[in-house]
This record gives structure tokens, sequence and C-alpha cells, in this order.
């Protein structure tokens, strides 16, 4: 199970983890969206077993009861994970991004190839002060995403990567 | 009424119309497809006045319509941008800058062609969705379709534009059609569209007759010889009937779509590889798709399981901003394999050794296991539910006939493994992948323009990695399937050198040495 996550190891990618964490708050945020999900799946189950009584089939206990358990070990287990795979860095060349948990996934968009930096966050990340700066090159399959920035920094990056994008010229395909 | 009381820069170029054929054509198009109401309106009351008077007033608007339509739309080329307006009660604008339109498009329906008039499709690279990706001129005579065509491909927009073009480029021939290629129309998919294409125009004849097929006594006499006949024999009449309609309906499909098909090339105004693909094609709309090779960014062949048994493969161009219309940048029919790596190697002038017949390398033997995994894991579960079906519902041969599917997948799976390769050539990244539709790519390396790479935990397992080059082209991504982690980073970084240097794990060459942990943040 550890190796599963160890970013290392003998069958790893020959690529080195980018420089920096989301903001630690990113953690509170994956918790949120998982007790939301959570909330989705098991109200329904709890309304009919209320509603219901004695009539409710016999097995909704169980499965309220699995979905409960389930939803709170993965709040509790899978968001520190994901805080740590998720990581990006940004050089003068480059945006290079890690994230993903059971589907790892790495992406490098060169800086000369960018084309709009957008920053954004729904109404869980604006609670929490965060904010995703999503990096968008010619490509429909390129767009890079950061989530979970702290909103000042995420401000902050797409200020200098927009002024370093608008000295490269050309359309960037 | 023709003065202009635009912007001072404006007043160098003129607004332009669109041909006055157009008043003809517009209405004629307009009433073709009203003809349905208009005949219901005359045929279905007793001749009342009203229902006359009904059928002038709808006729009467659509001309009312093509007029105002003409006398507004009006267009214009200036040095830097292609403009549209249209429209009266709702106006329309739409701008698009010269140094973004990626092709150019010619269609003439049959009106249009009778008329001599063309369509013009311009086409952009959209920086953001909300920027219009560009527009169209419906329609022009075709000699000014034709100027239009060279002035807005030729990509020099400092050039004066009221010069005359110094007569038409000069067209190196690289493909025509052979109708022997008619013999590959069965194996498309095409053959399906045409058995959907003749059974629609069979209903529609019959609909329009008034007839019930079932009511024709050879129809019913059919029916009910099938009906009596033992099942496996129903089965096979029927099998065969569709199988001919196929080929027929294909074959039609492919003369309708490509008759008359040339694939050239003319020169560009600053020297080679700046010149234009244009393939012209179609027997009722003509169509002209034009590319400019500063766009090419590679070629993609086509082989379909059926196709690629009968030996023929289909060649697309790799560009950026093609229409969803133009079929996907087709350059050619599907033609006999050989021919297919022939015009391949002529649109992007390489040998074919260095694009699409080059040699590739395998994958690890893991990615064979990956492939056979994927491919039979899902057809014996197919077969365990086929089991548990037939002992419910009673039918004791579902459950054996279902376990034909678990060597059809495993034949699958080893051909999907057979067939993933990829190769970095002095220009081109290549990469073949898929079974049931064989893809062979390959990008110029200077259009790729990032890289993802994905890794699931069985591939974690296996060792394994999906790499995507990203380009503006094509599909957007083109992915190197189930390549081993290291070879995917060795290959990104000799394909664009610089790019990963810096995100190398420092104890690359190290990393066989299983027992190396690292933990960062």
């Amino acid at each position: 199970m550890v190796t599963a996550i160890d970013p290392s190891g003998p069958t790893a990618l020959p690529l080195r983890p980018p420089v920096h964490l989301v903001s630690p708050r990113a953690v509170r945020w994956w918790q949120l969206r998982t007790l939301l999900t959570l909330l989705v799946l098991l109200l329904p189950q709890v309304v009919v077993l209320l509603l219901l009584g004695r009539d409710a089939p016999g097995w909704l206990v169980p499965t309220a009861g699995a979905t409960a358990v389930l939803g709170v070990a993965y709040g509790l287990v899978v968001p520190p994970i994901l805080y740590r795979l998720h990581r990006w860095e940004i050089t003068d060349d480059a945006v290079y991004t890690m994230s993903g948990w059971l589907v790892r996934e790495w992406r490098i968009a060169p800086i000369s190839r960018v084309q709009t930096v957008d920053t954004e966050g729904g109404p869980l990340q604006q609670l929490l002060k965060l904010a995703s700066v999503t990096v968008t090159t010619a490509s429909a399959r390129g767009p890079v995403t950061i989530k979970g920035l702290d909103a000042g920094d995420a401000a902050e990056l797409a200020r200098t990567l927009t002024e370093t994008t608008q000295a490269t010229t050309g359309d960037a395909t | 009424m023709t003065t202009e009381v635009d912007a001072p820069a404006a007043v160098d170029t003129p607004w332009r119309r669109l041909d006055p054929r157009m008043l003809i054509v517009s209405p004629l198009v307009g009433l073709v497809q009203l003809l349905p109401l208009i005949l219901i309106l005359l045929v279905t009351g007793n001749g009342e006045v009203e229902r006359l008077y009904g059928a002038g007033a709808v006729g009467v608007l659509v001309i009312g319509f093509g007029v105002v339509r003409w006398r507004t739309t009006r267009y214009r080329i200036t040095t830097d941008r292609v403009e549209l307006h249209s429209g009266w009660l709702r106006r329309q604008r739409r701008s698009v800058p010269r140094d973004r339109i990626r092709t150019v498009d010619l269609t003439a329906k049959l009106v249009h062609r009778v008329f001599g008039l063309s369509v013009v499709q311009v086409s952009a690279a959209s920086g953001t969705s909300t920027e219009s990706s560009g527009l169209s001129l419906d329609a022009v005579s075709k000699a000014e379709a034709e100027r239009l065509r060279h002035e807005l491909l030729a990509r020099s927009p400092a050039r004066p534009v009221e010069a005359e073009p110094v007569g038409p480029p000069a067209a190196e021939l690289l493909a025509q059609l052979d109708w022997s290629w008619l013999r590959f129309a069965p194996l498309t998919v095409s053959s399906l569209a045409g058995i959907g294409a003749i059974a629609a125009a069979a209903f529609n004849v019959f609909g329009e007759l008034g007839v019930d097929p079932r009511d024709l006594p050879a129809v019913d006499d059919a029916t009910e010889r099938i009906t009596a006949a033992p099942l496996w024999i129903a089965i096979a009449v029927v099998g065969a009937v569709l199988l001919v309609t196929a080929a027929i309906g294909s074959v039609v499909v492919f003369v309708v779509r490509w008759y008359d098909y040339r694939l050239t090339r003319e020169a560009g105004p600053a020297g080679p590889a700046t010149g234009t693909l244009r393939v012209k094609r179609g027997l009722f709309t003509r169509r002209s798709l034009s590319v400019s090779e500063e766009r090419l960014r590679g070629v993609d062949v086509i082989e379909p399981l059926l196709l690629r048994a009968g030996r023929g493969a289909q060649v697309r161009a790799l560009t950026t901003g093609l229409t969803k219309d133009a079929q996907g940048g087709a350059l050619q029919p599907p033609a006999p394999r050989a021919e297919a790596h022939r015009l391949a190697s002529a649109a992007l002038r390489e040998h074919p050794p260095e694009i699409t017949e080059a040699p590739l390398r395998s994958h690890p033997p893991a990615a064979r296991l990956r492939r056979l995994s994927r491919a039979v894991v899902p057809a014996a579960v197919l077969a365990g539910a086929a089991f548990g079906l037939g002992a419910a519902l009673d039918l004791g041969w579902l459950g054996p006939t279902s376990l034909l599917l678990v060597p059809v997948a495993a034949l699958l799976g080893h051909d999907r493994y057979r067939n993933l390769g990829h190769q970095l050539t002095a220009r081109y990244l290549v990469t073949r992948q898929g079974s049931a539709v064989r893809r062979t790519v390959a990008l110029q390396r200077a259009g790729v323009i990032g890289w993802t790479v994905r890794q699931s935990v069985f591939q974690r397992r296996a060792g394994l990695v999906t790499l995507e080059a990203v380009t503006a082209a094509g599909k957007g991504g083109y992915p190197v399937l189930d390549i081993g982690s290291a070879d995917a980073v060795a290959l990104a970084d000799a394909a664009l050198p610089g790019l990963l240097t810096p995100f190398l794990a420092p104890e690359h060459e190290l990393s066989d040495g299983g027992g190396c942990r690292r933990r960062r943040g």
C-alpha cells in the first residue's frame, strides 16, 4: 500500500516531483468535497429509512452504514495523500505539474506556448481562500491546472505568468 | 447609399457584396427547403383562394429574405483582418485576424455550381473559446472565391491587397483518383452509412408514392417465404441482402464523395515549404480544402480492421484549425497501403522511413500482458454473466457460445500489442497503436507543445506509462501507449531537447537500484 503512493521506487518515472506543494488548506477542501459527496449519497438513504420506518428494505441499513464508514474513511485517509501528490513548479521555460492519485498525471507545457492564464475558484475554494490556476496552450488537450493554491499566491502566479507570456510573440501553435 | 461613414483607416478598403446571383440562388434554396410546406398548402385544400395566398406569401417572404440578406451582407479584407457584416434585424459583425487563418475551404453545392458560385469558409485558430473561429461567405463567384483563397492563404498581410495575383501559382499534382480504389469502399465504415442511405432512400421513395412496402406482393411473398424457412436460412438471406446493400451503398457514397479527387500542391510566395496542399473532390457538391504547409504538423495513417485486412489505408492531415466538416482533414480516399504511405511522404516532403514507415520500436513485454488482460478480462466477465443469464433464463446455449468471446478478445489483445510502437526520427515522432482501428501518427517534433504522462495503478506496477504528445493540430494530443517509464522520459527529452531536462530525477542513471528512496516536502 505504501509503495502505491510512493513517488520514488523501481518502476517510478525518472522525473523528480515538482518543487512546490499546494496550500495546506487544500486538504480541508478535498475533505469538504468528500463530505458533500457523502451527503449526496447518504441523505436519500436516510430519508427513505426515516419515511418508511419498519417497511424499509432490510438491506438499506447496511448500505447506509457502509456508505458512511467508507466516506469517512476516504475523507480521513485520501486528502492527505492527495496533498502530497499535488505539486507544481514554474521555471522560466516551463510549467510542470503533478496530480492524481489512482491515475497519476504529470504535465509539462513550455512557457513559450502558453496562450491564456486563468484563475478560478468554486464556492468551496473561495470559502477556504483557495484558487485554481489554469494555463491554456493552443492544444485542446493541453490545459494545465493547478488546484488548491492559496488565493493570493494564485493571483500572483497568474500575474507573473501573464507577464512572461505577453513577452513572447506569435500565436503559439 | 454606397458612401461609408466608417473609421478613416477603413476608407481605402472598400466593402464588397456577395455575388448578385445570390439574389436568385438563396430564394431558390429557401423555396426548395419550403417546398413541402408550399405543396401542402396548395394540394390539401380544394383550391381555396386563402391557400393560394398563403403559398404566395411564403414565396414572397423567401424572396424578400434573400434580397435583404444580399443587401445587408458585406465583407472586406483589410491588411490585417477579414471582416463580415450581415443581418438586418440582428446585426452580426465577424472579424478574423488574417494571421490566424488556418484553412480556406471552397464548397459548391449543386445549385451553386449551376450558377457558377462558391461558398468560402475561412477557419481560424481561436485563442479563446469566445473569439469567433471563422466565417463563411455564402456565396461569391468562382473566380472571386479562387482570388480570395489565394489572397487569404498568402501569409504576407503587409502585401498591398489590391495587387493583382501574378497568374495562378504553379500546382504540382501529388495524387488523383484511381478507380481501382473503389474496391476499398465496402471495407470502410461508410458501408454502414451506405445501408442507412439506401434504406432511407428506398423508404422515402415508397413514402412519396404512398406505398407501404409490406403491401407489395413481391415483398409480401418474400416475407412469407423467409418466415416459413428455417431460422438459419432466414438469417443467411437477410445477412446477404444487408451485405449487398452495404457494398452498393458504400460504392455510391465513395463516388459521391471522392469523384474527380485531386491532391495538388501550389507553390508558396516565399520558397518551398510555404505552399498549400489542396484537396478537390465531390460529384454533386464540389469541395476544395486547402491546407497551408506552414500549418501542417504531420499525418495520420488510419487502418480500420476491414480496410487493413484488404491492405488498404487512409491518410489524414494533422493541421491546426481544421473545421469539423472537413472530414478530419482526409487527404485521400481509402487507397492501397503503399499508396497511402507514398502520399503521406509526398505531402510532408519526407522519405517514408522518416515518417509513417519508420521501423518502430516495440513496447516492453509488460505492455503485452496489459493489452491481453484489458481485452480478456472484460470478455471473461461477459462470458460469466452469460452463463448466469443462461441458467436463469434456461437458455443452455448462451453460456458456452459466449465462451467464443474469450479467444477473440485474446487475439484482439495480442494484435493490439503487436501494433504498439514508437520511433523518433530526425524531424518526426512516430507512434502506432490500435487494432480495430490502427493509427500510425507521424507528428512533427517542432509541433509538440507539451507533454502529459499518465500512469494508472496497474501501469505503475508494470512500470509503464502513457506518454501523450500535446499539439495544437488534429485531436490535440497523440498518445504513446504503455511505454516503459524510463523510455517515456528519454523519448520526450530527446524529442524536445531541453524542456524536460531540469525536471529529470537526479539519480536517473541509478533508477534500477530499487532500494533508494527519497522523500520530499
